[in-house]
């Protein structure tokens, strides 16, 4: 696509509008550094990052990069488990039989209709003090064979935390899992109805053309929101410090409360948010840009 | 020739609409019938009864010895007979030509993607269209588009073709290659009924017209009578209008 050359009318008016903002920009940093008396500590964040370990002599992980790990594990697992309940849920919720669209329904509305931290709260009380050992996931790390251990451990972190994360994770997709069913159930519905009864009439079943005309258009067509809901998901994960699960923003906040270098730590933790979902975009622009150019020319 | 299809009383409503009114119709096997009539006349739920895109109320369908009935199985085997055509061509836009013909063949009938791109260009030989078989369907014109969809029908080998108004949405000087496709079907032998208005295809390759309104059967006639001595009122007021220009 070509755009329309600019006037010149607007081409002074967008460089009034930028010498203005740099202008604002300039004055706060001058502000802060003449009136702000605050002394920046940047360089102690490195050892809560990687500290030095005297006794294996070897650099090792500190909170920091602990909680960045956690964080990766818990966004990683919770998007798939929650593309999983989106799925069958918007499928649920586009079918002919009642029950399958009131259960899915229901499940949405519950969900969206409450703050996620009051959900949270709520749901991480019932799962940890019943769902979890139910599972018998607090047990698993003294039972397991030593093999076992370690798979998890690449999957999970932590032994002695898997019981905390794996709540984590099943709070944080039931919670987004609610918002992915809708834009599911958006995409099917928006594919035309002349697909279905193509499929039919060359002998797929339901399912059969689902699964091979129906789905696949409508998650190229619901990439876009997909992947706001899937950033949405990176974002709420840090919610879940408030239960205590050891991500980025719980162990951050305790390096804040123990250095007392609060601004440099959340301004680091923002930092590395902000990376973490501009890369994600960035992907998804690129994956949208490719199944465009592939079928839609 | 026996039978191939039978509608016996076909009622269909929607909602309190009668879109089809104590419709019977008999089609022997390599007969073809071209449906015409005034738009809302119930030609295209006629034919969507005929493959279960749509439910009749009430009388009976047989396609091929097998009623038409809530079964799904019987349905599965009653679509494996039939193939259609849709006005709005419906291929799937996010497969190319050939992987829209083969589909069908590899998930529901299990074949190998070898045998069945075979069978695929065969078929797009036979609308005269082999070259086009990787590119997808938003990169053909509109007459191309409805030869592909022909040849996915075909394709599944089906023994009766149903065409619901097929060159309606092609520009005009695409209608010609649409056609051309389906009289060299007809003259293969193929079942066919094709719901249309254009009157040329009815008479160089039909053995039958039915012309329909509100949702009746007016009159069902051979060819040339149709054409020469219509019976009806009504038929010659529709003939009257769409032939004279």
């Amino acid at each position: 696509m070509r755009r329309k050359p600019k006037s010149a009318v607007t081409r002074a008016v967008d460089i009034i509008v930028i010498a203005v903002a740099i202008f604002l920009v300039g004055y706060i940093i001058h502000k802060v550094d003449t009136v702000m008396i605050y002394e920046w500590h940047w360089d102690f964040l490195w050892e809560y990052i990687l500290r030095w370990d005297e006794e294996q002599q070897a650099y090792a992980p500190n909170l920091l990069l602990k909680g960045l790990t956690a964080t990766f594990g818990l966004v990683i697992w919770s998007m798939l488990l929650a593309s999983v309940i989106g799925i069958v849920m918007g499928i649920m919720r586009t079918s002919s039989r009642i029950f399958f669209r009131t259960v899915s329904r229901l499940y949405v509305e519950f969900i969206r209709n409450m703050p996620p931290v009051v959900f949270i709260f709520v749901f991480f009380f019932f799962l940890s003090s019943q769902f979890v050992p139910l599972l018998g996931i607090d047990q698993l790390s003294v039972d397991a064979s030593p093999q076992t251990i370690a798979v998890l451990e690449i999957l999970l972190g932590p032994p002695e935390l898997f019981a905390n994360v794996i709540s984590g994770i099943i709070c944080l997709a039931l919670f987004e899992g609610a918002y992915i069913t809708e834009i599911i159930r958006a995409g099917i519905q928006s594919i035309d109805k002349g697909q279905t009864e193509a499929g039919q009439s060359i002998g797929l079943s339901r399912f059969q053309t689902l699964r091979w005309i129906i789905f696949p258009q409508a998650v190229r067509k619901v990439l876009p929101p997909l992947a706001g809901q899937f950033i949405t998901l990176i974002k709420d994960s840090s919610i879940l410090a408030l239960i205590s699960i050891q991500e980025l923003t719980f162990l951050a906040q305790e390096v804040a409360y123990s250095t007392q270098y609060v601004f440099e730590v959340w301004l680091f933790v923002a930092g590395v948010y902000f990376c973490i979902c501009y890369s994600l975009a960035f992907l998804f622009t690129r994956l949208e840009k490719r199944t465009h150019r592939i079928y839609q020319s | 020739m026996e039978q191939m299809i039978s509608l016996k009383n076909v009622f269909k409503y929607f909602g309190e609409f009668r879109a089809l009114n104590d419709v019977s119709l008999e089609v022997a096997g390599g007969e073809r019938v071209v449906v015409c009539g005034p738009s809302g006349s119930g030609k295209s739920t006629m034919i969507r009864c005929i493959n279960r895109l749509e439910e009749h109320d009430d009388g009976e369908i047989w396609v091929n010895k097998n009623e038409l009935t809530e079964d799904t199985r019987n349905i599965a085997q009653i679509r494996k007979d039939i193939g259609m055509v849709f006005q709005q061509f419906n291929l799937f836009p996010h497969l190319s030509v050939v992987d829209n013909l083969t589909l069908a063949h590899m998930k529901a009938r299990g074949l190998y993607k070898a045998d069945s791109t075979d069978l695929a260009m065969t078929y797009l030989n036979r609308v005269h269209i082999p070259e086009q078989a990787m590119k997808y369907p938003a990169q053909l014109s509109g007459g191309q588009q409805q030869r592909v969809a022909i040849a996915r029908s075909l394709c599944m080998q089906p023994k009766i073709m149903l065409f619901d108004e097929p060159t309606s949405a092609l520009d005009p000087e695409m209608i010609k290659e649409v056609l051309d496709v389906m009289i060299e079907l007809a003259e293969e032998g193929m079942t066919m009924i094709v719901v249309t208005h254009e009157m040329g295809f009815a008479k160089k390759a039909a053995d039958k017209v039915v012309f329909m309104d509100e949702g009746e059967v007016v009159e069902s006639a051979p060819t040339e009578q149709f054409f020469s001595q219509p019976e009806s009122d009504r038929t010659k007021l529709f003939l009257s209008q769409i032939l004279t220009h």
